[in-house]
């Protein structure tokens, strides 16, 4: 086992949480029927004009995939630090960080790639053009992944309290208002015929941003919470 | 001579020492806040264009600006609690996030009362008051997050962490929101010359001292407090003449 390296360290996890997620289908489903649901309520409350709705889309498709996100981060790290594999896992002789960016990975694969591929669907149903669409969908591709880093390291700090989940959106929902203004500018930017390219490089940025940083502080913060 | 730079460092001893300083502090506080409250209202012409609302800004500029310095303050503070396990940096980084956070409010307040005659609003979504409610959030985030871990070491470690997650943010947030929109007048006090009248300035200036002193002599209350309740079990917090 000490001979694992960093590559079959990853996959190993990947492969683990994935497995985990596919025993229990319905946590997967409830994040997408959430995100779905939240989208839909909007023209509800705000009237089915289709002019206000198209220039609603990319803002409320966001703010939807960010509190849908929101919701399955409690269970990033909770149910291995309540069955004691979290502790296992700090004490196995393999970087923490590594372990941690498997495990975001695997997140963003069951919480945040189907809301990605489920977005153009809901676009259209705010009447939106396709090239908008596209953008929509490349701009959440490069942006859930930064929600599930930024988050990881709030539910990290707050693994084991009462009262968690508030708590933890207080503590990352304004981590990630950049993620927002850039993803959904991009959609803007492209309706009103402007480049798309400096919003998506900014998000691309922050994306390569977080991949440095967000798995060593998240470690950390396990560290934390965890002695 | 062989000074021990890290006497105070010790809650014990930085007890004694904070009590003693409070006054020195304080006192300054008012006394600036009246002088310059003076010149603000007495001294200090008319505003051209802006008529007499203006004046809001001796204290709109001077809590804006100490709620920003206040977060890096409290974030340097825990970082130097997270990386040398200092008990009193810890306890000092509490200490500010509530005055930190109480500049942040007063700064959203004052600035809706003087948005309402001036832009016809009480709220506009423009980039500064949007990334000073960001930090406001920021500081309940820090707050809360200490709040509800019971065991205190813990608490002040994980509180840290996010402090730091949050002044590394902190920029990019603040230029997210400027390119996504702009409608605040920019900054009237540059490095090169100003457009101020001179009483003004001088009004501003005397406030915005007075209200470092007063974050100052608050903390220091504060953190005598904290102090306090986190040593109550130990020796020499019983035999304080205060306590017994």
């Amino acid at each position: 086992m000490n001979h694992l390296s960093i590559m079959n360290l990853l996959v190993l996890v990947v492969k683990r949480d994935l497995l985990l997620a596919m025993r229990r289908r319905a946590d997967v489903l409830t994040i997408l029927v959430f995100f779905i649901l939240i989208v839909s309520l909007f023209p509800l409350g705000v009237g089915p004009e289709m002019d206000m709705l198209r220039k609603m889309a990319p803002g409320v498709l966001w703010v939807a995939a960010l509190l849908a996100s929101m919701l399955s981060l409690g269970r990033l790290f909770s149910a291995d630090y309540l069955d004691g594999t979290l502790e296992q896992m700090m004490l196995a002789p393999q970087s923490l960080s590594v372990l941690v960016l498997g495990k975001m990975f695997s997140h963003w694969v069951v919480s945040g790639l189907p809301l990605v591929l489920m977005a153009p669907v809901l676009g259209l149903q705010f009447d939106m053009p396709v090239e908008a669409l596209l953008v929509l969908m490349f701009g959440l591709f490069l942006g859930t992944p930064i929600l599930s880093m930024l988050g990881a390291i709030g539910a990290a700090l707050t693994l084991g309290l009462r009262g968690g989940g508030v708590l933890l959106s207080l503590l990352v929902l304004p981590l990630c208002i950049p993620v927002l203004i850039f993803g959904s500018g991009a959609v803007e930017a492209v309706s009103s015929g402007l480049s798309v390219t400096s919003n998506l490089s900014l998000i691309a940025a922050l994306l390569m941003l977080c991949l440095v940083f967000t798995p060593w502080v998240t470690a950390q913060a396990l560290r934390i919470s965890m002695e | 001579m062989d000074i021990n730079w890290f006497k105070y460092s010790a809650p014990s001893t930085f007890y004694g020492l904070a009590g003693k300083l409070v006054p020195f502090f304080a006192i300054p506080a008012a006394v600036l806040f009246a002088i310059g409250m003076y010149i603000g209202f007495f001294v200090a012409p008319m505003d051209a264009v802006q008529g007499e609302a203006y004046r809001i800004i001796f204290i709109h500029v001077p809590a804006s600006i100490l709620s920003m310095f206040l977060y890096l303050i409290m974030a340097g503070y825990a970082a130097l609690g997270l990386i040398f396990n200092t008990r009193l940096s810890s306890m000092m980084a509490t200490a500010l996030a509530p005055t930190g956070a109480l500049f942040a409010f007063i700064s959203l307040w004052t600035g809706a009362l003087w948005g309402k005659p001036m832009w016809g609003a009480w709220w506009v979504w423009d980039a500064r008051l949007t990334s000073e409610l960001i930090l406001l959030f920021l500081y309940f985030g820090f707050i809360a997050l200490h709040a509800s871990i019971d065991d205190p070491r813990r608490a002040d470690r994980a509180a840290a962490l996010l402090a730091i997650v949050g002044s590394v943010n902190v920029p990019i947030i603040y230029f997210s929101v400027k390119w996504w929109n702009t409608l605040h007048q920019g900054s009237t006090i540059k490095f090169t010359g100003t457009s101020m009248h001179i009483a003004m300035q001088q009004a501003m200036f005397v406030t915005l001292l007075a209200c470092w002193m007063y974050a100052v002599a608050v903390t220091l209350v504060r953190v005598r407090s904290i102090i306090l309740d986190r040593e109550r079990t130990t020796q020499w917090v019983s035999e304080l003449k205060e306590i017994a």
